[in-house]
């Protein structure tokens, strides 16, 4: 029986560098599963619970970085006013007892592409540190799902935290799902504006190999300089490009017919929602 | 070759033997400590049943390994205040009873964080544990008695001036099935009659 308890960032890296079929453990909404269910017996688990450089967030000024293992309970209860999206998907993970125990580093870790705390992270342009024992790196958000349950986390590496740059305007993230509590994605999307940038930034879930973005729907022509313009048109075709983006496959949570209409109703949604928050003055 | 794992279970300090890396919490509790109150179920996170306060917050045990619980403070059904148990049996809040310890430890949990919630933060806050038979009605009503009791029995609001809880108003029971379960001994609840 091997369970390495790392107290530090330092040995964390140095077991993961010793111990390759060490498997990574912190809030075990995914691992445990699996050992529960004996779809895999590693041969040590890497407790990293108890490194402390992992379990905080802070203030870097126009980012939050949040270390890995920060629980979602804590990202809805801190960080709701800077990270508006995430905190709202946060608040959508399982129920309470998985918020307390999961973390947005687990989530990038299984990169499932229906992961909640995804589409918000490709919507802002988050930043993904990764780290081992001989050196650091940062990945784009955009580049680090490589396929289903595939990313750039190469062997050797552990994600040390996530930097989320702070909402420039208002953010949304809406899922569909069977219900409100525990439940997988049918489809997610984040949206956020940057009113400044004049930027739309899209992240979707569910609806393909990874989590992914709509660049095109990012780049439809919008009325930024006179916002009341905004027509019914533009926002069905912000939803029909959010849709086409997409490349959803029929599966048990849901068909792809139903994912890519559910896709585009949310999308419009969710550019009204922010559209009409941001500019909300210049309409009276 | 096993490891020692020192952790402080409902106020006991323990010392649990693990010799499998995945060993989960729950299974410590059940199978190596013979503490059954805590149900296994689901073993993926999705019932509740296992519910436990770990370090004062509710988990799945079956989602912590025991190994992560090195000086760690564990609550279980056994911990849950006698005024949360009473009004889920006078309630009718109860049927199976397989999912009543996570949904104790859950209701615990909320009231010693919201003396007086309402529906919506109830159904909230109890999101994560499943009940198959009472259609939850009545899971929540026993919150709302359980608030009051609890709150009787600080000596503040929720109670009539003599100190009996009020029927919520939404209450399905019936008048007469009324019981203060403040004025019981803890665990003797009982359907009583024509109170208050």
């Amino acid at each position: 029986m091997t369970f390495h308890r790392p107290a530090g960032l330092a040995e964390a890296l140095r077991l993961r560098a010793d111990h390759p079929g060490a498997v990574p453990l912190a809030g075990g909404t995914d691992l445990m599963v699996a050992l529960n269910y004996r779809h895999t017996r590693p041969e040590a688990i890497l407790d990293l619970t108890g490194v402390p450089e992992l379990r905080e967030w802070s203030d870097e000024g126009e980012a939050i970085r949040i270390g890995a293992t920060v629980p979602y309970t804590r990202i809805v209860a801190d960080l709701a006013a800077d990270l508006p999206a995430l905190a709202a998907a946060s608040l959508t993970v399982g129920s309470p007892q998985i918020r307390n125990r999961g973390t947005l580093g687990g989530n990038l870790a299984t990169a499932s592409p229906a992961g909640d705390g995804h589409p918000p992270l490709l919507a802002t342009g988050a930043t993904v540190h990764l780290a081992s024992a001989t050196g650091a790196r940062t990945v784009p958000i955009g580049e680090f799902f490589t396929g289903p349950k595939r990313s750039a986390l190469a062997a050797g590496e552990l994600i040390t935290a996530v930097t989320v740059p702070k909402a420039q305007g208002p953010q949304q993230f809406l899922k569909v799902g069977t219900r409100n509590a525990m439940v997988i994605a049918v489809c997610s999307i984040a949206l956020a504006l940057d009113v400044e940038a004049r930027r739309l930034g899209t992240g979707i879930g569910s609806a393909g190999p990874t989590p992914l973005a709509a660049p095109e729907a990012e780049r439809l022509d919008l009325p930024w300089t006179a916002p009341h313009r905004l027509s019914d048109a533009a926002v069905a075709e912000f939803g029909r490009l959010v849709a086409a983006a997409a490349s959803p496959i029929d599966d048990v949570r849901s068909s792809a017919d139903y994912r890519r209409h559910a896709l585009a109703v949310c999308a419009a949604r969710a550019l009204r929602r922010t559209w009409g928050a941001a500019f909300e003055r210049s309409r009276v | 070759m096993s490891v020692p794992v020192h952790l402080r279970i409902d106020g006991v300090e323990t010392r649990a033997e693990v010799d499998r890396p995945g060993e989960s919490l729950l299974g410590t509790l059940r199978d190596r400590l013979g503490l059954t109150g805590t149900k296994n179920a689901c073993e993926q996170g999705e019932c509740g049943s296992c519910t436990v306060l770990l370090d004062g917050d509710p988990v799945c045990s079956c989602l912590v390994a025991t190994a992560q619980c090195e000086g760690r403070d564990v609550r279980t059904v056994a911990a849950v205040p006698g005024e949360v148990r009473d009004a889920f049996v006078t309630c009718g809040a109860v049927q199976c009873g397989f999912c009543t310890p996570g949904f104790l430890v859950a209701v615990a949990d909320l009231l010693d964080r919201e003396s007086d919630p309402d529906d919506a933060r109830i159904r909230e806050s109890l999101a994560g544990n499943l009940c198959r038979c009472t259609g939850y009605e009545k899971i929540i009503e026993a919150v709302h008695v359980a608030a009051q009791a609890m709150s009787t029995a600080a000596g503040s609001r929720g109670a009539e001036a003599d100190g009996t809880p009020r029927i919520p108003s939404r209450s399905h029971l019936h008048r007469n099935q009324w019981i203060n379960v403040d004025t019981l001994p803890r665990g003797e609840a009982e359907i009583g009659e024509d109170t208050p």
